[in-house]
């Protein structure tokens, strides 16, 4: 028993050696997966939120920022953990993340526990996150994954002339939103893709040929929303069964960390449409400068930054930008700093970006297509630049709550 | 005393944080590894299905209770919800125990993992009932007396008391006549087989009491969080659990929640110790070190360092006694 005393004692010393809060410091926490499948990604995020910090010089509003990180393993429970953690015993004032989906979901109900901490969304993209019940106090400056769709559907339709389509995906709430943004242009053009060719498999699926035996050979093409290991498994399986239908990616199905990868995938990549929040290629100076800063910072990162490294980053540097016009004033529950980053209006390496009412981003997303370079690698030819995107797709908000909450079967498309 | 004292004076000096992310989590997860506990330190069975019995507790209040997803939630009252979840939880950890309790050692932990891994998968893809991958939130306790039981203070006490309870329960449950009976079994089971007990019968009976305690925790944890999805259940949370009472310590119903206070302690503050990438490496290590230098767990640390600070002013007297009264030899019965 008496051990427990002890164990108790120090838990207590811990407690009340708890944070002293400086006045011209503020406190900053990132959340990111720094364990689990996620890692490799989340640990990329935090090079995103470092160099937002480094071009800052890790001040803002003429305080200094003291960054404080956070670990989950990708599953909502440990997300609210470590959220809990940071903000009830770290004390930050502002919280940059979480990076995935379901996590997202988790920690703006939580923010609206805590309406004197300012949460800024990391990567995640769960459509719900923003756009039904939001927290006043969550910001998401990076988009969404039906928003990183757009314009795909039509391309497919009008430019590829796919008529009927296979729906390959995980078995959550990030590809679900991901195959809405696809689907919904596409059938509301005519295209088909009904509720028996699409086929859902669970997150860290290793074996795909019960599935490429049982995909339909009367459709046009493949839609596929897989992403890291599961794409890599996939496309090299699909490749070796003799597979010779296109397909069209989701935004992580044919980006750097896939096309990168050693599988034999290039024979049936090639050709393959996407779009997403980045282009790798692009050939815009500002996407050149910020590929080329993250290259120096981090010889040992991804080849070029991904897109969760841009979503962090941009999270980030919203939020000190804000804090720079409100010198740094955090007072009376925060209320200048929302403000300020409501009206937010800012340069990005990828173009301008704001936020709608329900403080989820507007901006630009990027339609590409996998070529082969001058040096026999895989990479993303941006064909397109779809301007502006906001959450509801261009349609007015509760027109687009008429089309329901994604899911397996949304939308119908029979 | 002493310490009854402290946990019940806690949140007087704690602060919130203290009070429910570590109190209230160390005293839930102590519960479901006390469950495991019981099992393997009275009944020598290890199952690794204690998370899932204390899963299938949660996620029964979610399918019955309220919750804010839209699938099923029927809304049924909520001591009626705890009963029918904690009975439910306890004839699922039951039907558990009879799948398994005529296998020993390995094998038991193979079938018990098995039925962990299978309720993983299922619960992660049926929708209908489970809500697949993203599982249910908006799960609240209730407002009984005019207190919100999710205030961090009001639920520290609540799993205060469940915690204590069970502790007792297990504490002299194990001194009854059926705690002696399946030490016993744990001990010998062709002996007492032959003396006529029903061995089967007594271990499904201790998967069952195991899971009224999981149940229990399970209740609570879905409180805890509000939300219930199949990472609370994995793989992965087993073996925490595991790693917990093996830690702590299998030789008294203490055992476990000392293994949890060290758990959560390291899982939420190892990453301010060291570089953020590598806080992992910390928590295995220091549970290497424990398990490597006491097989015992905390339970057992503690058990080897009392004697010498204790008895340290009476070394020289035992000194003398081993040395004028040797060890008789004449019973040894190797002398042929």
């Amino acid at each position: 028993m008496g051990i427990l005393k002890y164990t108790m004692a120090a838990a207590v010393a811990v407690s009340l050696a708890g944070p002293a809060v400086a006045a011209d410091k503020i406190k900053m926490g990132a959340l990111a997966t720094l364990e689990g499948a996620f890692t490799v990604l989340g640990e990329d995020s935090m090079r995103g939120v470092k160099m937002a910090l480094e071009e800052f010089g890790y001040k803002a509003g003429g305080k200094e920022i003291e960054l404080i990180t956070g670990s989950s393993d990708a599953t909502p429970d440990s997300a609210i953990r470590a959220t809990r953690k940071l903000v009830e015993q770290d004390g930050v004032q502002i919280l940059i993340g979480p990076l995935s989906g379901s996590e997202g979901l988790a920690v703006k109900d939580y923010a609206k526990t805590q309406p004197n901490v300012t949460f800024l969304n990391g990567s995640s993209a769960a459509q719900d996150t923003t756009l039904r019940n939001p927290a006043d106090n969550f910001f998401r400056f990076s988009t969404e994954g039906a928003q990183w769709m757009a314009g795909l559907g039509e391309y497919a339709y009008n430019e590829k002339g796919y008529r009927s389509m296979a729906v390959l995906a995980e078995d959550y709430s990030f590809p679900y939103t991901q195959v809405f943004g696809f689907l919904e242009p596409f059938c509301r053009l005519g295209g088909k893709a009904p509720a028996d060719a699409r086929f859902w498999v669970p997150i860290g699926n290793k074996d795909y040929s019960s599935v490429i035996a049982a995909l339909p050979d009367d459709v046009d093409a493949i839609y596929v929303a897989l992403g890291g290991a599961d794409a890599v498994n996939f496309l090299t399986q699909y490749e070796q069964s003799g597979g010779d239908l296109p397909l069209v990616g989701g935004s992580i199905t044919v980006d750097q960390s896939v096309l990168g990868s050693k599988g034999n995938i290039k024979k049936s990549v090639i050709g393959t449409p996407s779009a997403g929040p980045v282009s790798d290629t692009w050939d815009d100076p500002r996407w050149a400068t910020f590929v080329k800063t993250y290259q120096t910072m981090f010889p040992k990162g991804f080849p070029s930054p991904s897109l969760f490294a841009h979503a962090y980053y941009i999270n980030t540097k919203a939020a000190l930008l804000a804090l720079n016009e409100v010198n740094g004033d955090l007072s009376d529950g925060e209320k200048k700093f929302r403000a300020a980053l409501s009206k937010l209006s800012f340069e990005t390496p990828t173009g301008m970006v704001s936020v709608d009412e329900r403080r989820n981003a507007i901006a630009d997303i990027f339609l590409t297509e996998v070529i082969e370079g001058p040096d026999g690698n895989l990479v993303n030819k941006t064909i397109k630049i779809i301007p502006q995107v906001n959450q509801t797709l261009g349609v007015s908000y509760d027109k687009f709550l008429e089309y329901g909450q994604v899911s397996r079967e949304n939308p119908k498309c029979d | 005393m002493l310490t009854v004292v402290f946990l019940l004076a806690y949140p007087a000096f704690a602060s919130d944080f203290f009070v429910f992310q570590i109190g209230a989590y160390t005293l839930i997860l102590g519960t479901i590894a006390l469950s495991l506990m019981m099992l393997a330190g009275y009944g020598g069975m290890v199952s690794l299905a204690q998370v899932t019995v204390a899963g299938f507790a949660a996620y029964l209040m979610a399918i019955l209770g309220d919750n804010s997803v839209g699938v099923m939630g029927l809304g049924w009252p909520w001591w009626l919800t705890v009963l029918v979840s904690v009975l439910g939880a306890a004839l699922f950890s039951a039907f558990i125990g009879a799948v398994s309790v005529r296998t020993e050692g390995i094998y038991t932990i193979m079938i018990t993992l098995a039925v962990a891994v299978a309720f993983f998968f299922f619960v992660r893809q049926n929708y209908v009932l489970f809500n697949g991958f993203s599982g249910f939130a908006g799960v609240e306790p209730p407002t009984i007396f005019g207190i919100y039981w999710r205030d961090p203070t009001p639920f520290y006490y609540l799993t205060l008391a469940v915690a204590a309870g069970f502790f007792w329960a297990v504490y002299y449950g194990a001194k009854s006549t059926f705690g002696l009976s399946l030490q016993a079994i744990r001990d010998n089971p062709r002996r007492m087989r032959a003396l006529g007990y029903n061995v089967t019968l007594h271990r499904i009976t201790a998967y069952f009491f195991a899971g009224l305690i999981a149940g229990v925790a399970g209740v609570l944890l879905v409180w805890f969080n509000g939300r219930i999805s199949p990472g609370t259940i994995g793989v992965d949370v087993a073996i925490d659990i595991l790693v917990i009472a093996v830690v702590g310590g299998m030789r008294h119903p203490i055992g476990p929640f000392l293994g949890a206070i060290a758990f959560v302690l390291l899982e939420n503050f190892a990453i301010d110790l060291i570089d953020r990438e590598r806080f992992n490496m910390v928590i295995g290590t220091a549970f290497l070190l424990v398990v490597l230098f006491s097989p015992d767990g905390l339970l057992g640390l503690w058990n080897r360092v009392r004697p010498k600070l204790r008895f340290k002013r009476d070394t020289q007297l035992s000194a003398d006694r081993v040395e004028n009264g040797k060890p008789a030899k004449a019973g040894s019965p190797d002398n042929n």
